[in-house]
């Protein structure tokens, strides 16, 4: 099982720390890769919020056609953060090319245009590298999103992060999310890495997804080109949520009544009853089975955590007002925020979202049986 | 039949039967209770002459002959006679059973005679080999006709194994503990968009019903017999209101009793209207004073085991109860045409039957056609996901039962069921519609015994819920056909056991509150070996459907054409 631990503070941090958590939950992954999510940047990044930032990996062919690409487009590179790796490899870690982390100015054609516009190009501008990049290995992008920094890797968390030099002083994030991974079903690859990412939205998971086929076919044929990949099960994880919110415009308190809505006689007995059967119906083949601990964040940098049906999965979140920690451990949780008030962690159970506003003061548990936000 | 005599092409001897009895004399008490039941008179009490020979080996049998002959000539004293005026034979007679070999008489195997014979003297037995008398049973021109099965054991349903059993980082489930929730949708469902597009604007939003995936399948009030409906009936309202499953029952074509019509229970069952349009006066009369709507409306335009071909209750079924019910006359056949015929296309037909029987009920009850397994399946739903009040699909493939149809249709027409719902499930997958129409599969689920396994091989392979009949005619009433060609006689209305009678003297035999039992001791253990087969799967809280990479065969060719896991 993968361990996960998402970091939200009001004052940027290293992701070393949300490393330091994962490498205390070492006896809950085999330390088969690791995935990092940054958003809400400090350092250089701080000054050019609005700036599409990509993040991939990309073989020195891969780089030529990526400038030759990107200038066609018409982007200029603003800023570029190199990862310098060392020169003799690390056992366990392939050797690659380089670690993109860059900034660029907007193409002037897209001025004036809307910002579900904009949303949109940049998603598909990072599906055409991705496809560019399919048949020779030369181009792997993770995300293409202002304000926003991917890194994943195979081998052991704390071994890359070293690897990558990844606690230098100008990578910094107020929202961290990270994944030890576990290795179980499918053949390692780095498309397979959580977090996963579309549009802002972003998610981690432990476990399987057993209904994975059916989900995947459902949001295959949804007609949104973003919907696609699936290396992993757990990518519709992310998916749905961006479904949820942004396809269907509902709140982050449907996003539980869609992977896992209430059963009848609990439905019967919301406020809600009668738009959620409906949505209950409507989305069943986005209905998650298995044993899973969801942590995401949305656009707006709100972090949240949500169990399955059977709280199958460990999940604590706690911290003090400017910083709160998920984490799929309690140990987690002590590494990274040793002096917070721990009889205020809350462990999310079968029925609760536990989220944490962009203001960073407190959780909030928001429980399937209270009403929703917004309905229709 | 003497040997001198003209033999006819079609003079049988027991031998070219498809069933012997076998009778034994030193058990039999002549009761009489087997002659008394046999469905088709094939047995008969008879007189047997039998020679005795003497021999001097056996000095007893010479006794016995000579007291023989002493009932015939009195004057005659065995002791008195010399060793050389002794009689060498005698002859004697004795009653017993005797196998018909009329056509219309042979032996159905139905081993009611075993069953009612209380010192295990009696029973059929299937001949070896090919019997003859399957090439003459088409005397004066008329083909067979028969009630039942395919009579094929074979099973791709049975081939297929669950193989995705979760393990290790992901617990299995406890089919005993967790929380289920294995139930399926009827009725068209709307994208989530729309429905949402719909709910703020008021919109009209189909009647979506929430049912349990296992449907006792279309059965008419007609082709069984008044307890056996009773008993599904009885059976399906105790599952709804006492155990909370919401499982229901097709009526097929032949109307609903009028009380039931104006009943509560209304709302369990699914009026099917066929070309015959058999009871829908009736129907159509009732529904001001419905109680309650009824669960769907099936319109039927092709059944598994006879694709093609129309329904057919015939005389002999057509009693006075039957004929009011449906409107017609007593005692005459009632084949339903192979189509509606009042559209000259089936496309029309089906747009306009489901507008009009959405129309009366106000459009609060889902209709959706019911088709035969067939390679032109994929442009019936084709149809249908073009039209928004087609509420879901079924598909009845070639295993499907029949009250009646020729063997002909029933053994060499129809398209198997598996790749055919295959088909259409990836079908409406391409279309992004996959949970817009449901498609219901049926024909063949269950006809080795193994129910839950072939439900969910095929609701794995995109089914929403599967619709059984034979299965439910074999486990809550004891229909005594197999695969084998056994009994068979469902038409005719003269079922052994009571359930496609209409004789009274027949259906006594069948106590509705048995079949009632039956029924729920039959979904209350499919539901659990449903569980049995989800929980390790990994899967509780929604009906797996479509949830192909759980699915595994050892056929390469099988595994490519359904779209699943080859393993050996």
């Amino acid at each position: 099982m993968c361990r996960l631990f998402a970091l939200t503070s009001k004052d940027p941090v290293s992701p070393m720390e949300a490393i330091k958590a994962l490498n205390v939950m070492k006896e809950g992954h085999d330390g088969s890769g690791v995935g990092l999510l940054l958003r809400d940047l400090g350092g250089p990044f701080e000054e050019m919020k609005d700036a599409p930032i990509l993040s991939g990996i990309f073989t020195e062919e891969g780089i030529r056609k990526l400038d030759f690409f990107m200038m066609e487009q018409g982007f200029m590179t603003k800023y570029k953060m190199s990862i310098k790796v060392p020169k003799t490899g690390m056992e366990g870690i392939p050797r690659r090319g380089l670690y993109l982390l860059r900034a660029y100015e907007y193409p002037d054609s897209w001025d004036g245009l809307s910002e579900e516009d904009i949303a949109t190009r940049l998603m598909m501008t990072r599906l055409k590298i991705r496809a560019m990049g399919e048949e020779k290995q030369d181009m792997i992008v993770f995300s293409f999103w202002p304000d926003t920094i991917m890194i994943k890797e195979l081998g052991d968390p704390l071994e890359i992060a070293r690897y990558l030099g990844l606690d230098r002083r100008d990578m910094k994030a107020r929202v961290i999310m990270a994944q030890g991974r576990q290795n179980t079903n499918y053949a390692i690859n780095l498309y397979a890495c959580h977090p996963f990412f579309i549009k802002g939205y972003s998610t981690m998971t432990n476990g399987e997804n057993t209904a994975f086929i059916p989900i995947k076919d459902f949001l295959s044929t949804r007609d949104f080109p973003g919907y696609t990949g699936y290396q992993s099960d757990s990518e519709v994880f992310a998916h749905i949520l961006h479904y949820t919110m942004s396809g269907l415009g509902l709140g982050l308190d449907a996003y539980k009544h869609v992977i896992t809505p209430l059963q009848d006689k609990d439905l019967d007995a919301h406020p809600d009853a009668v738009f959620l059967k409906h949505l209950k119906k409507s989305c069943r083949q986005l209905i998650i089975d298995g044993p899973n601990c969801v942590i995401g964040t949305l656009p707006d940098n709100t972090v949240f955590m949500a169990q399955d049906r059977k709280k199958l999965r460990p999940g604590v979140v706690g911290g003090r007002p400017g910083m709160f920690a998920f984490s799929s451990e309690i140990c987690g949780l002590d590494a990274v925020i040793p002096d917070r008030d721990k009889s205020r962690d809350i462990q999310p159970m079968h029925l609760d979202t536990a989220i944490v506003d962009p203001d960073r003061q407190e959780i909030k548990i928001c429980r399937q049986t209270e009403p929703l936000s917004s309905t229709i | 039949m003497s040997s001198n005599r003209t033999i006819k092409p079609s003079s049988l001897s027991l031998s070219d039967l498809p069933w012997q009895i076998c009778w034994k004399k030193d058990r039999c008490t002549l009761c009489g209770q087997c002659t008394a039941v046999c469905p088709v008179q094939a047995i008969s009490l008879s007189v047997f002459r039998k020679r005795n020979i003497a021999d001097s080996m056996n000095p007893s049998n010479l006794l016995k002959l000579a007291n023989s002959s002493s009932k015939t000539d009195s004057s005659l004293q065995t002791d008195t006679l010399s060793h050389n005026e002794r009689p060498l034979s005698s002859f004697e007679t004795y009653y017993g059973i005797r196998q018909k070999t009329t056509i219309e008489e042979a032996c159905i195997g139905c081993a009611m005679c075993s069953m009612v014979c209380p010192n295990d003297a009696i029973e059929p037995r299937r001949s070896h080999g090919i019997d003859r008398y399957r090439f003459h049973i088409n005397q004066d021109g008329e083909p067979r006709k028969r009630g039942g099965r395919r009579n094929s054991t074979d099973s791709l349903l049975d081939r297929i194994k669950f193989i995705r059993i979760s393990m290790l980082t992901d617990p299995a489930l406890d089919a005993g503990r967790h929380e289920f929730e294995l139930r399926t949708l009827l009725g068209r469902i709307l994208s989530p968009k729309e429905n949402i597009n719909r709910l703020r604007n008021n919109g009209w939003i189909p009647p979506v019903r929430e049912i349990y995936p296992l449907i006792i399948g279309g059965m008419s009030f007609g082709a069984l017999s008044p307890t056996m409906w009773e008993g599904l009936q009885m059976g399906v309202a105790y599952l709804n209101e006492e155990l909370g499953m919401p499982v229901r029952m097709s009526t097929g074509e032949g109307g609903c009793p009028p009380r039931l019509l104006r009943s509560r229970f209304m709302k369990y069952v699914i009026l099917q209207i066929a070309s015959g349009y058999f009871g829908w006066d009736e129907i159509i009369h009732a529904i001001p004073y419905m109680k309650e709507d009824p669960c769907a409306i099936e319109i039927k335009y092709g059944q598994g085991a006879k694709p093609g071909d129309g329904g057919l209750l015939m005389w002999h079924k057509v009693n006075k109860l039957i004929a009011a019910i449906r409107g017609v006359p007593q005692g005459v056949s009632l084949p339903s045409p192979p189509t509606h015929q009042t559209q000259y296309s089936i496309e029309e037909s089906v747009a306009k039957m489901i507008i009009s029987m959405s129309m009366a009920w106000g459009f609060r009850v889902p209709v959706y056609p019911k088709i035969s397994a067939s390679s032109t399946s994929l442009a019936v739903l084709n149809n249908l996901t073009r039209n928004d009040y087609a509420s879901a699909l079924a598909i009845d493939g070639e295993d499907g039962g029949t009250g009646a149809a020729y063997s002909v249709s029933m053994d060499h027409m129809g398209h198997p069921i598996a790749s055919c719902i295959r088909d259409n499930y990836l079908n409406l997958v391409k279309l992004g519609k996959q949970n817009e129409i449901p498609i219901f599969a049926g024909g063949g689920i269950g006809k080795n015994g193994n129910l839950a396994a072939n439900a969910a091989a095929l609701i794995m392979l995109g089914a929403s819920g599967v619709q059984i009949g034979k299965y439910v005619m074999q486990a809550a009433a004891g229909c005594i056909g197999t695969e084998t060609d056994r009994c068979n006689v469902c038409n005719t209305g003269i079922c052994p056991k009571g359930i496609t009678s209409q004789d009274p003297r027949l259906y006594r035999r069948l106590d509705p509150e048995d079949v009632a039992q039956r029924i729920v001791d039959l979904f209350v253990s499919f539901d659990i070996e449903l569980k049995k087969i989800v929980a390790p799967l990994g899967r509780s809280t929604s009906l797996p459907i479509g949830m192909s990479d759980a699915l595994g065969i050892d056929d390469y060719q099988v595994a490519q054409r359904l779209n699943i896991k080859y393993v050996v």
